[in-house]
């Protein structure tokens, strides 16, 4: 059976607009020559190259740290430590006053202190002539320790976890009901437990820093997802003013959330610029971007059901214990899913946490509901089978009409759409109910389902719109391009706006100088920014109708502004009106600007109005195909259908992409990722990309994409993140479709041969 | 050496990498360091035609050599990428293009693969003869269908 | 790295000389394996001989139906060779299987028969690995040891050889010629790498100085094949690998050669195994019964227990695809 993928129609039929097409990424061209620039690819005549120095303990102090091996280096300028640097300003206590307090990584103030809180730290930064001095020389620092017990081993330490807190965005916990008593009295039950290793980004860009200084101005090429936050951050660790500094960050070579804060590497080189005087590139090694950056963190989860014989759920229990570090990290919400799939009447969620002498977790592509949605869903497929019943019905006699725990209503929820549009594109009703029957010649072949699910989330953008005498649109705004297509898409949604064609729309972002943007996180930049084009385009068009409606000789003079209309590159109503480029000339105007600003308290205020009313989320199905070898218990994935409700899409190529990247990087999550942590000393030992275990091009088969193109009426133009959904579920979806081809359900990730042997 | 056609002449210590020569000696800043040990394939680039992995190879065995990087590419395949969405962040693309050349050459000089054969270009070949270039955000479909396009 | 000298030989008189001469020499191939564990810190030659230039590079045929191979054929070009194809699968079978195509372009024989492990406690130069730094201990013992050894290991060290050619070349009988300023010798593969004991830091047979510049395959088996059992479909090392030949007549078999990879610190060959297949049955049980043969002497750790199971099953389904294939020439 073979299901042929087809681009998505245009979500308008109108020939004239650019929402809803497969339009080619604006950047493909530069990204394809060589031309695209990354941080660690400007030049200066004066640069110097730093590298950095890591503690080989968990925890303790440095009590000497001999330098002179390295310093007698030729090319080697200056080595930097916590005895010869002048420290940083301290990072500064997380606040919900000032967002830009979370951007800190950790807590640590990188060569301003003597202790170590995790094996990796660094603790010394060389800057030399040339790149491969700087790496030498590193190796030759020699610190000495006194090391204090530590805690780093999370099997041991899990026991210990305490309930996580809840905070504004998040809630830790949720009780309805009796669900315990619930469960004890269903007929039909399942209660397992699961475990997730932890698991990093690994962009294929290692993070990467280039400093410059000119007295107290800084300019810094980054790869961020976080342009304003990482600038305010660095100007309050370095005591300059905010203005003064510089980030631009055209191109993120991949983030996935590990690009988010700010971490050592971006710190040191600039303290290594400020300190040298000179201009610094720091590019880390990929293994310093194991000891510097945080990961997804490990978890252990119990999820319990229980049911009626007609699969009604009685009892939904799902419990967490994430971990963090001692110096940073937050409790992940992996209960998040489990609180808004199933219409059990009683609940119980609950999300504890243990803190480790680790590095720091962090935010890593849909942190919680990825590792959650793989608990979850797994159990519910467990239940079917207890059931004796189909996954996909027993979800669907499940499906909630209102949100389980709040009743909000849904802002659109069309799930059932999904799973039935999916089933018959994937050829579900083949499926031999029975584990183990199905066979490919020597393959079991086995078939998986699992929901996706993330919350559609919104920020504050602020961004300008400037319509040139040439015809040309600019949109500017310090957006993020890390893979998402965000350039091209924001000019689309330009371009419908003004009425002109998507050639004379250019995006400028990537640059602090520029409005400030939202982060690229949370699956938020896209809906965001979008509501900040929209409005500014509004703005825009109103001083442009004004304009119309009063140049001397102007078709539109006494037109109605409601009349008027932007469309084929200028402004009409009925059959009158004037191209742009002539009522600039008209108005005697060499451009035309509108502006918008973002409001924090604006963006909280209707944050937390909305949550009353509406709960928001992108969802899907998936649909897995696996075979297993049946000597060697090897998995191969062989289909892949995923079928998302995801409001309206906007580029019908970019999103396809966005979607099957969250995909496949479920695939590894699945099969194969997993950070080595040795449990004795807190050293990760496979920091590379040959032992730790990406998906290559042939882990991965064709993977279906497909969307029910729903407009959101509670977000922009109808508009949901498609950042994180697509990873949600995936894992279960594997573990699901192994469970039917062999009869064995893997509870812990990743599900390698040897726990189906 | 010879680099995208231009005499470059360079006088680097022997443990300078291919990769870093080029990178940070001659600013030709195309070719990607992901891993710098042969793990990624983003530092690809063509030695005399052939596909190597740029950071493990020292510079100086390859005096004399001609050097292609993707910017010295101009191949249907560029095109094709863009068409075909085979990429995303864009830091994995120039060692996907220049791995994709030097597959197809090797391809068409009758090289066999662990899929299993040397005669029709199929999904499945390209997958396996295209493993040792990872992609993060996962672009694998479209560059899949990049270079089949171009190789039909 | 750290600064090292480097020559490039014009004949292998000069390079062995620049290797008995310059101190903490190393010979430097395609590269692939030497140049990472120098810029990690694990190896520091203070000479590197480039032996790329000499003319090692042809693959020949030899009177008696075998092949000579030249220790600086490329791996690509060794598994691309029709002979190579066409009379020893498992060969070309195991050097596709291996790395990728990048790596195989640059890679030689010789460096693949050299290569070190791939133990994580061996490239992270802060944890105790006997192999890296002899008396400081192994940390894989009880850590993270899923992909290290389980026959052949010692209280010293349980890491694996991580080649797939190398297991090929033992089920092949491949002999390999070595050179040295006293003239030539003769090793065969199997007796080439050495068991860990005490001493898991000296891995071949090989003197200081000496240089591999050839191996040669005696003619070939009837049918043969190569199955690399590993966590992700391509670009990873073996947990477990078998190289096969097999001949089978009226149902009893005549030949067996049988080798192991990724479950000792050698290219593993089963002979033991071998014993008891041949003149046996060419049936399932019988498969079975030599693989767990072979595999009774296993000594294994948490993390790699489940070698013994998958090493027998990945045996036992070669065997069985290759009887069933008729491998009778």
């Amino acid at each position: 059976m073979s299901i042929k993928y087809a681009e998505a129609e245009p979500a308008t039929t109108d020939a004239t607009k650019y929402v809803g097409r497969a339009v080619d990424r604006i950047d493909g061209p530069a990204k394809t020559t060589g031309e695209a620039r990354f941080a660690a690819e400007y030049s200066y005549p004066d640069l110097a190259y730093a590298a950095l120095v890591h503690a080989t303990i968990p925890r303790g102090r440095i009590t000497a740290i001999d330098t002179a091996a390295a310093r007698a280096v030729r090319g080697v300028i200056d080595v930097l430590t916590h005895e010869s640097t002048p420290a940083m300003k301290p990072p500064p206590k997380p606040s919900v006053l000032d967002l830009s307090s979370m951007v800190a990584g950790t807590s640590v103030n990188y060569l301003g202190t003597d202790e170590v809180h995790w094996n990796g730290q660094p603790i010394a930064v060389v800057v030399a002539e040339t790149p491969e001095t700087a790496r030498y020389a590193a190796s030759l620092v020699r610190p000495a320790y006194q090391e204090l017990p530590a805690a780093t081993d999370f099997e041991a330490e899990k026991h210990h976890a305490v309930p996580q807190k809840s905070s504004l965005i998040s809630e830790a916990s949720a009780n309805k009901g009796d669900a315990p008593a619930a469960l004890a009295a269903a007929p039909y039950a399942v209660d397992l437990t699961f475990s997730t290793p932890p698991q990093s980004h690994n962009a294929i860009e290692p993070h990467a820093s280039t400093a410059v200084w000119d007295g107290d101005r800084l300019t810094l090429h980054e790869g961020t997802q976080n342009i304003p936050w990482t600038r305010r951050h660095l100007a309050l660790r370095f005591g300059v003013p905010e203005k003064g500094i510089r980030i631009l960050s055209p191109y993120v070579g991949g983030g996935f959330g590990g690009k988010g804060s700010v971490w050592a590497g971006t710190l040191l080189a600039v303290l290594a610029a400020r300190v040298t005087g000179r201009a610094v590139r720091l590019a880390l090694t990929r293994e310093s971007v194991y000891h510097t950056v945080g990961g997804r963190t490990a978890s252990t989860q119990r999820v319990a059901l229980g049911a009626e014989a007609d699969g009604r759920l009685t009892a939904l229990i799902h419990t967490s214990v994430s971990r963090t570090g001692r110096t940073g990290g937050s409790g992940e919400q992996i209960t998040a899913g489990s609180r808004h799939l199933y219409a059990a009447p009683n609940i119980h969620l609950q999300q504890n946490v243990v803190q480790l002498d680790l590095l720091a977790n962090t935010f890593m592509r849909a942190p919680g509901e990825s590792i959650g949605t793989f608990a979850m869903e797994s159990a519910v497929d467990e239940l079917a089978w207890k059931l004796g019943m189909d996954p996909i019905e027993l979800r669907m006699r499940n499906e909630p009409e209102r949100d389980p725990l709040g009743g909000q209503e849904f802002s659109g929820r069309r799930l059932r759409e999904a799973y039935a549009l999916g089933a018959e594109r994937f050829g579900w009703h083949a499926r031999d109910p029975r584990a183990g029957a199905m066979r490919d010649g020597k393959w079991l072949v086995g078939m998986g389902v699992a929901t996706a699910y993330h919350p559609s989330l919104q920020m504050m953008a602020s961004v300008t719109v400037r319509l040139e005498a040439a015809g040309t649109l600019v949109v500017r705004c310090g957006l993020h391009e890390m893979g998402m297509g965000t350039a091209t898409v924001q000019a689309q949604i330009a371009a419908d706006e003004m009425g002109v064609p998507l050639e004379q729309v250019r995006v400028e972002y990537g640059d602090s100088d520029l409005p400030p943007g939202p982060q690229a996180g949370g699956s938020m930049q896209t809906a965001t920014a979008a509501a900040g084009v929209l409005a500014a385009c509004a703005k825009l068009k109103r001083t442009l109708t004004g304009l119309a409606r009063r140049a001397p000789g102007s078709p539109l003079r006494g037109t109605r502004p409601a009349d008027v209309q932007a469309r084929d590159g200028g402004l009409y109503a009925g059959g009158r009106g004037l191209t742009y480029k002539e009522l600039l000339s008209a108005a005697g105007r060499d451009h035309v600007e509108a502006e918008v600003k973002g409001s924090t308290l604006a963006f909280m205020a209707k944050f937390l109005r909305e949550r009353r009313k509406w709960v928001k989320a992108a969802t899907g199905a998936h649909f897995c195909e696996v075979r297993v070898d049946p000597d060697t218990m090897e998995v191969r994935v062989s289909r892949w259908l995923g079928v998302f409700d995801a409001g309206t899409i906007i580029n019908a190529r970019t999103a396809a992409s966005q979607l099957r990247g969250g995909i496949v990087m479920g695939l590894g999550m699945a099969l194969s990722e997993h950070t080595l942590i040795d449990p004795r000393n807190g050293r990760v030992v496979n920091p590379s990309l040959s032992e730790y275990h990406l998906p290559v091009h042939a882990d991965v088969p064709h993977i279906d994409v497909e969307w029910l193109n729903e407009p959101d009426p509670n977000m922009p133009l109808g508009l949901r993140g498609i950042g994180e959904v697509g990873i949600t579920g995936v894992a279960a979806a594997v573990a699901n479709a192994v469970r039917h081809a062999t009869g064995k359900r893997v509870a812990d990730l990743p599900i390698t041969l040897d726990k189906l042997l | 050496m010879k680099v995208n056609g231009d005499v470059a002449a360079l006088d680097v210590e022997p443990w300078v990498s291919l990769l870093d020569a080029l990178r940070e000696r001659l600013g030709v800043t195309g070719p990607k360091k992901g891993c710098d040990q042969g793990a990624c394939g983003a530092c690809t680039v063509l030695a005399d035609g052939v596909r190597i992995n740029s950071c493990l190879a020292l510079a100086v065995q390859y005096d004399g050599q001609e050097i292609t990087t993707i910017e010295g590419v101009d191949h249907p395949l560029q095109e094709a990428f863009v068409r075909n969405d085979g990429l995303q962040c864009g830091y994995c693309t120039s060692g996907q293009i220049c791995s994709a050349i030097g597959m197809l050459a090797e391809h068409a000089a009758g090289m066999p693969s662990a899929a299993g054969g040397s005669g029709a270009l199929t999904e499945d070949e390209v997958r396996e003869r295209m493993s040792g270039n990872l992609c993060r955000c996962g672009a694998y479909n479209g560059i899949v269908d990049a270079i089949m396009e171009v190789a039909r | 790295m750290k600064p090292f000298a480097y020559v490039k030989p014009a004949d292998v008189e000069a390079a062995l000389h620049a290797a008995a001469t310059e101190p903490g020499a190393k010979f430097l191939g395609g590269g692939t394996n030497l140049v990472d564990l120098m810029r990690e810190g694990i190896e520091q030659p203070q000479t590197v001989v480039d032996v790329t230039g000499l003319p090692f590079d042809t693959v020949e045929d030899l009177p008696d139906g075998g092949l000579r191979i030249g220790a600086l054929v490329r791996n690509s070009a060794l598994a691309a060779d029709p002979r190579v194809r066409d009379r020893y699968p498992v060969l070309s079978q195991a050097l596709l299987s291996g790395a990728s195509g990048q790596l195989r372009n640059m890679a030689t024989v010789g460096g693949n028969l050299l290569q070190r492990t791939r133990c994580l406690y061996f490239y992270d130069t802060t944890s105790a690995c006997n192999k890296r730094e002899p008396g400081s201990g192994c940390d894989a013992l009880d850590g993270f040891n899923r992909s290290c050894a389980i026959l052949g290991v010692s209280d010293s060290c349980i890491a694996t050889h991580p080649s797939d050619m190398c297991v090929a070349l033992a089920a092949l009988d491949a002999v390999v010629e070595v050179r040295g300023t006293g003239g030539t010798r003769r090793v065969p593969v199997t007796d080439l790498h050495r068991l860990p004991g005490d001493t898991p830091e000296i891995e071949t047979d090989l003197a200081p100085g000496e240089l591999i510049t050839a191996v040669e395959l005696p003619p070939a088996p009837a049918d043969s094949r190569y199955r690399k059992v590993r966590d992700r479909a391509s670009y990873a090392f073996a947990l477990v690998s078998v190289a096969a030949a097999l001949e089978v007549s009226d149902g009893t078999v005549t030949l067996a050669r049988l080798a192991l990879g990724g479950i000792a610190p050698k290219p593993w060959r089963a002979r033991e195994a071998e014993r008891l297949l041949t003149g046996g049955p060419a049936d399932e049980a019988a498969f079975r019964r030599a693989a767990e043969a072979e595999l009774a002497a296993a000594s294994v750790r948490d993390g790699n227990a489940f070698k013994t199971s998958l090493a027998t099953a990945t045996i036992v389904a070669t065997l069985r695809e290759l009887s069933q294939e008729g491998a009778v020439r």
